[in-house]
């Protein structure tokens, strides 16, 4: 009985003054259609749904991506990709705020088109700036533990270090820094990029993540739709392994001889 | 001061030219086994003794370029502002000595193709000229984007070489992205085919990417055109140039393109043919060699081939263009420089691309972002 009420408990995860029911977060590019995209979101049980503020036309009212997220009533995170500057990032999240609503911003500033790597100075200025202006901060950043508690102190209200390069699908490859910045944060770490599948969203879970931005495995695959149920099963299984706490691995088999048997003689 | 000259002068076109075909299939096999293409491999993958594996180039292509840009096309417009060039290239329409009516849009006549082509639904453009720097020069550009600004997204150019100053006020004005293509490597060659006007000078053409990556542009697109000389060797250097723009101008994203020679008011046909096997097995190697690169596909080729290469590797397209000045709205008979071979409509082009269970994305940047610098 006890055991059951325990796994019962309101799991809910908050951010700022939101609280999330999903621990998915996931995304809107690469889809082969809006359609398509739209049922693979609704499919996932997300919460939060980041979109590029690039690929939205902010002044028409029947932005085709908007509409279909609109329909559904999901939360919309705005993004800064394609910015390069924090003095980029700002204006891009002013922006975003004005045309669509939110104060809630996911601070992406990558100068390097190619690999999409996060510039940590520039992130860390833009941070502070938007807080400043009374946004809610997501920054995506490397796997940093220190860049983690720098951004914490200017009142960023997560942090989104990345498991792997973006798009790569390779999964958790920062495991060591993530394990320090999980257990150095007072704020929701989300493992942002770099998961190829879902167990590797169970695996972040696991370790003790907060929540999870999945988007290219999800677009990508064969199909969306039941890759993004796959996506919500593994991080509720991951999210509760964590919770029931995992056994400890045991590194070495217990010797049927032991060695210091004869101090117990 | 770096510049790509010293990288290129490492190279010889004639060794080049024989590494790549002394190569054999037991090499290719080795190459299709790695994970990580280098530029030595590239040769490998462009060599004749490639082109029995093109399936399976296809397949690795289409994998990487659905990884890295999904399940999306870009679709771009060109829209010629003028035909005026004091160039003689010998494979183009445009080019000096072809005695024909010169037209240079007007500002009124420019909003009358954007009115235009933004009904066709387009948010990217891409602007061309010729070379008339008198009365086609930086001032005409500047005045040009700033008129259009407000009714694109994304705005790129491809017109003559300019100085690094004059690129930053272009950008200052919210110019994107800028395409310049070397048309050959070969130094020769490039003489033979550029014999009069500024681009006859080599040097400066092959160091433009270089004062482009100076100037902080968003994007830049190299490529060579092919039918003037080998284009394996020429897809070598460009591949090169490509390589060493990405380590030095690290904040710049590039796009490739693969003109074919087109038959056009000159009189110059291709040295060197180009198979669509050909065509195919490059833009395989290319996605190969690099996953992020942008491989752009203009309506020089035919219906049928564009088809079939969206799902290769192929990132952005166009459709319905016009090649010449006004040739939209104001002056539809006015000199084309090349004449195109796919003419179906946006729409059709669209549904095409739908079909394959693509989406077609308009718009991928937003002209705040160039503004706000």
């Amino acid at each position: 009985m006890e055991y059951k009420s325990k796994f019962n408990m309101i799991d809910v995860l908050k951010i700022a003054d939101k609280t999330f029911n999903s621990r998915l977060f996931t995304g809107t590019g690469k889809f082969s259609s809006s359609q398509v995209m739209q049922e693979a979101i609704v499919a996932s049980e997300s919460e939060l749904v980041t979109v590029a503020l690039k690929r939205v036309e902010l002044e028409n009212e029947s932005d085709d991506i908007m509409m279909h997220l609109k329909a559904k009533h999901l939360n919309v995170l705005p993004n800064t990709s394609g910015v390069r500057t924090a003095k980029e990032a700002v204006f891009a999240a002013q922006l975003a705020r004005e045309a669509l609503g939110t104060h809630w911003i996911k601070l992406e500033i990558h100068p390097d088109p190619k690999y999409l790597l996060p510039d940590p100075i520039e992130t860390l200025k833009a941070a502070e700036a938007l807080v400043k202006l009374g946004f809610v901060v997501m920054p995506y950043i490397h796997a940093d533990p220190v860049l983690c508690k720098r951004l914490e102190d200017v009142g960023a209200q997560c942090v989104m270090p990345l498991g792997a390069p973006i798009g790569s699908n390779k999964g958790i490859m920062t495991r060591d820094f993530l394990e320090i910045i999980i257990e150095q944060s007072n704020v929701p770490v989300i493992v942002d990029a770099g998961i190829g599948a879902p167990s590797h969203a169970a695996y972040a879970m696991e370790l003790g993540a907060d929540a999870v931005l999945v988007n290219t495995a999800i677009a990508v695959s064969q199909n969306p739709i039941q890759m993004a149920k796959a996506f919500k099963l593994a991080v509720q299984a991951g999210r509760m392994a964590y919770k029931a706490k995992l056994a400890s691995k045991k590194q070495y088999a217990e010797a049927s001889s032991p060695l210091t048997s004869f101090l117990n003689a | 001061m770096r510049n790509f000259k010293n990288t290129f002068d490492l190279y010889d076109w004639d060794t080049l030219e024989q590494d790549i075909y002394n190569i054999s299939s037991n090499d290719v096999q080795r190459v299709l086994g790695k994970e990580k293409i280098t530029l030595k491999d590239f040769k490998v993958l462009i060599s004749p003794a490639a082109k029995p594996f093109i399936e399976q180039m296809a397949q690795r292509s289409q994998a990487l370029t659905k990884k890295r840009f999904g399940n999306t096309i870009q679709m771009y417009l060109p829209m010629y502002l003028s035909n005026e060039c004091q160039n003689i290239c010998t494979y183009c329409g445009f080019s000096m000595t072809n005695k024909i009516r010169r037209k240079t849009l007007s500002d009124k006549e420019i909003l009358e193709e954007v009115a235009h082509i933004k009904r066709l639904g387009y948010d990217h453009i891409l602007l061309v000229t010729g070379e008339a720097n008198s009365t086609v020069g930086v001032s005409y550009l500047k005045n040009a984007i700033g008129l259009i600004r407000e009714h694109f997204s994304n705005i790129s150019i491809e017109v003559q070489p300019l100085d690094q100053e004059d690129y930053e006020t272009l950008i200052e004005e919210g110019l994107y992205a800028v395409l310049v293509y070397q048309e050959t490597y070969h130094k020769a060659t490039y003489k033979i085919h550029h014999p009069k006007g500024k681009k006859s000078n080599f040097d400066y053409r092959m160091d433009t990417p270089d004062r482009l990556g100076k100037a902080g542009v968003h994007k830049i697109g190299i490529g060579a055109l092919f039918g003037l000389e080998d284009w394996r060797v020429d897809s070598f250097y460009t591949a090169l140039h490509l390589k060493y723009l990405q380590k030095t101008y690290w904040k710049t994203k590039y796009s490739i393109s693969f003109p074919r020679l087109r038959p056009h008011e000159g009189n110059v046909q291709p040295k060197v043919e180009m198979t669509d096997a050909d065509l195919v097995q490059l833009i395989c190697a290319y996605r190969m060699l690099d996953e992020d690169v942008e491989l752009s596909m203009s309506t020089r080729e035919s219906a049928k081939f564009r088809n079939n290469i969206i799902k290769l590797g192929i990132t952005s397209i166009s459709a319905e263009s016009k090649t010449n000045p006004g040739g939209y709205a104001v002056a539809p008979e006015s000199l084309e420089q090349f004449e195109i071979s796919d003419e179906r409509s946006t729409e059709e082009i669209k549904q095409m691309i739908q079909s394959q269970g693509y989406e077609v994305v308009w718009k991928d940047w937003d002209e705040t972002f160039s503004k706000s610098v």
